[in-house]
């Protein structure tokens, strides 16, 4: 029973990360179709953010008020990411739409310059985030421990999802959004700034994975390479999911993240992670547009 | 105009090409003059491997400034020749054949990960060269064209797993990464571990790029180890002890004995998630001999007061005296002499760790072997230490469990 818990705690808690690095993704590549390789950047970027903002507030303000230092730099990782985000749309990406392999080729590019520039400036052994004193260890709940950092995580992307479902489905700015991307001269004839729309979007695509970066900070290292652990499964997450679907995203989130840590409990990693790809390739086998599909006209024409 | 201008840019690049060629040549022939003579450094200064190499870059160069103040080697000041392996075996390969071909240098200190070594031993064995390896690793080689001046097995994995089966360690989990070291490394401790009659109660790989240990974690629980032995490499450390500590464990539930951790990867991975935890070394910062004192000193006075001294950073710095010992007793830079030299057996260095003796037959070195413990300062101290230095064996032909196991290389 203890072990079932455990369990489904931990694939709770794989899934909600997945999908919080995801969850930019939909935007930027399910919503915008872009293929931006340089997504897991992002996330880095926002838990250098994340390590920065400790570091100033070790430095110069007192010591009772360190342990908020986390939420600071939550809202600064976000705005950081969006405003890196914006930049890129403005001075590459817009280039390049409905050049799909050509934003890949670039925006990986871009991906090794972050990595390379984030090495030169902090080295490349990685630095030292300390999770905020009122998230260290864990909730014993009859003998079994439910760790406060994961708790936090889960409440967090289920925050941000429902902030992005409200953005997307019942903002003003939603509507546009969705506008410019399911039709987009028509979008434009209504008066709608296409172009700042898909600025913004990205940059919340991009905030997102800062967020994101924030949360992978509590776990594990944060190096120049931290990105690339994540970028490769939250693709999957969003192809599983149906491109441009928020609630297809949740789901392909759940179904890997669980996938994987049950596989995992009878087999080496190693094997789990094959297992998981290959459960998704037959998936897709059968549902080449992923679980959920959304119809527009920008799909029909196979823009 | 648009003919004009690519005509002129041809040329531009074919002068400079021309140049290029015309400088290297000159290189080339630069092995040495009369006052100095050239050796090849040949680490990753970029990719993921570049934080770790960069140390022992730092320390080789360390002992070449040392040697060169102190007038040399054979009367000939030392040049050294950097190249780039950029954490790829193959690069690797290819730029271990440029220092020996073209730039025609007397030796090559270098690599770090055990890929690295095996992609360029072929070459150093067709050119008959000479390469000083800095690194512990998983044994099972000896090669005539490699010293390896880092512990071999059972200089490091054997007396630890002997130090905790003497602490009264009954049941063991081992946990690595998913490559050549951690699984040579535990099918030694597995044989180790059963011919003393008590319990392996797990083995776990993980992925490299793994971030996520909870599924590690909860076969842990499950399986009650009295001690995990660790070879986990880079940023999964990270991750494993994060996870731990968000459990609540420390080392009182778990005691851990980590083989790729040194004062490095403790900075890295935070000195309080680490506190008590167990490693296993020839050399620590804090080792207590005058010549450490010496090279602590001189190591942070010209890398950084905030820079730290590790195991392989050591060993680097040993390679290049045993080379210049070697070479003085060779009366000469040909490596053929060298080897001979080499060879006698007689070659030693008061090394920081304390005296170390490069042996003949196998081209390891004898050195002390200590276990330590971290403490929350972020360093490690010595808590047991081989009264003499234990000589290398590499294949563990002396181990009749090992023997009887029939341990064998993987390739």
């Amino acid at each position: 029973m203890d072990q079932l818990v455990t369990t489904l705690f931990n694939g709770l808690s794989l899934s909600s990360i997945y999908l919080l690095v995801a969850l930019g993704l939909s935007i930027t590549f399910g919503q915008m179709g872009v293929i931006n390789m340089a997504h897991g950047e992002f996330v880095m970027l926002g838990a250098y953010t994340t390590f920065c903002t400790q570091e100033l507030f070790a430095n110069f303000l007192p010591e009772q008020v360190g342990s908020i230092y986390y939420f600071a730099a939550i809202v600064l990782a976000f705005f950081v990411t969006f405003a890196l985000g914006c930049l890129l749309e403005k001075l590459l990406i817009s280039k390049l739409y409905g050049r799909k392999i050509d934003s890949l080729l670039a925006t990986w590019g871009v991906s090794l310059i972050l990595q390379q520039a984030v090495r030169t400036i902090f080295g490349a052994q990685g630095v030292n985030v300390n999770a905020p004193s009122f998230l260290k260890g864990g909730l014993a709940v009859k003998g079994v421990t439910f760790s406060y950092n994961r708790i936090f995580i889960i409440i967090l992307v289920a925050f941000c999802l429902v902030m992005v479902w409200l953005l997307v489905n019942r903002s003003r700015y939603g509507s546009r959004m969705r506008a410019t991307m399911q039709n987009r001269p028509m979008a434009q004839c209504m008066g709608i700034n296409t172009k700042k729309i898909d600025c913004i979007t990205f940059g919340i695509g991009s905030g997102l994975a800062g967020i994101a970066g924030c949360s992978v900070a509590l776990l594990g290292s944060v190096d120049s390479t931290v990105g690339q652990n994540y970028i490769v499964y939250s693709f999957m997450t969003v192809v599983l999911g149906g491109a441009g679907n928020l609630f297809g995203t949740v789901i392909g989130a759940a179904i890997i993240g669980f996938s994987s840590i049950f596989v995992e409990n009878y087999q080496s990693a190693s094997i789990a992670r094959a297992i998981v790809l290959l459960i998704i390739i037959i998936f897709l086998q059968f549902k080449p547009s992923g679980l959920f599909t959304v119809r527009s006209r920008v799909l029909d024409e196979g823009v | 105009m648009k003919k004009g201008l690519i005509k002129k840019i041809a040329v531009a690049a074919a002068a400079l090409c021309f140049t290029m060629t015309i400088s290297s040549c000159g290189k080339a022939a630069g092995t040495g003059d009369e006052e100095s003579v050239t050796v090849g450094l040949l680490h990753s200064l970029t990719g993921s491997m570049a934080i770790s190499e960069k140390a022992v870059s730092d320390a080789e160069k360390l002992a070449i400034e040392e040697i060169n103040t102190a007038g040399g080697v054979l009367g000939k000041q030392i040049k050294f020749i950097e190249e780039d392996g950029a954490s790829d075996p193959s690069t690797f390969a290819t730029k271990a054949e440029k220092l020996i071909d073209q730039d025609k240098v007397v030796t090559v200190f270098g690599c770090w990960t055990s890929s690295s070594r095996k992609a360029v031993k072929p070459v150093f064995e067709d050119y008959n060269a000479l390469l000083w390896y800095p690194v512990q690793y998983e044994g099972m080689e000896a090669s005539e064209n490699i010293v390896y001046a880092g512990a071999a097995p059972n200089q490091q994995i054997v007396p630890a797993v002997e130090y905790l089966i003497e602490q009264g360690y009954k049941k063991f989990f081992l946990m690595g990464s998913d490559y050549v070291f951690p699984r040579t490394a535990n099918m030694i401790i597995e044989a180790q571990v059963k011919a003393a009659g008590l319990e392996v109660v797990g083995v776990e790989y993980a992925d490299m790029e793994q971030t996520d240990f909870a599924a590690i974690i909860s076969k842990i629980e499950a399986a009650q180890p009295d001690v995990i032995l660790n070879t986990l490499n880079g940023s999964g450390n990270v991750s494993f002890f994060k996870q731990m500590s968000e459990k609540n464990y420390t080392s009182e539930d778990y005691m851990t004995m980590s083989f790729s951790i040194a004062e490095e990867e403790v900075t890295a991975i935070g000195p309080a998630l680490l506190t008590n935890h167990l490693v296993s070394w020839n050399y620590y910062q804090t080792t207590d001999t005058a010549k450490n004192k010496d090279f602590v000193a001189a190591y942070k006075a010209k890398f950084g007061e905030n820079r730290v001294t590790s195991d392989p950073a050591e060993a680097a710095y040993i390679n290049v005296y045993l080379w210049k010992a070697a070479v003085e007793k060779a009366g000469s830079f040909d490596v053929d002499k060298v080897i001979e030299a080499i060879e006698s057996g007689e070659i030693s260095f008061d090394a920081p760790e304390g005296m170390v003796t490069l042996n003949g037959d196998n081209h390891h070195l004898a050195k002390p072997v200590r276990i330590g413990e971290i403490r929350a300062d972020g360093l490690i101290y010595e808590i047991k230490s081989t009264p003499a230095p234990v000589e290398p064996d590499p294949y563990l032909t002396t181990y009749d469990w090992a023997v009887a196991a029939g341990i064998q290389p993987l390739e």
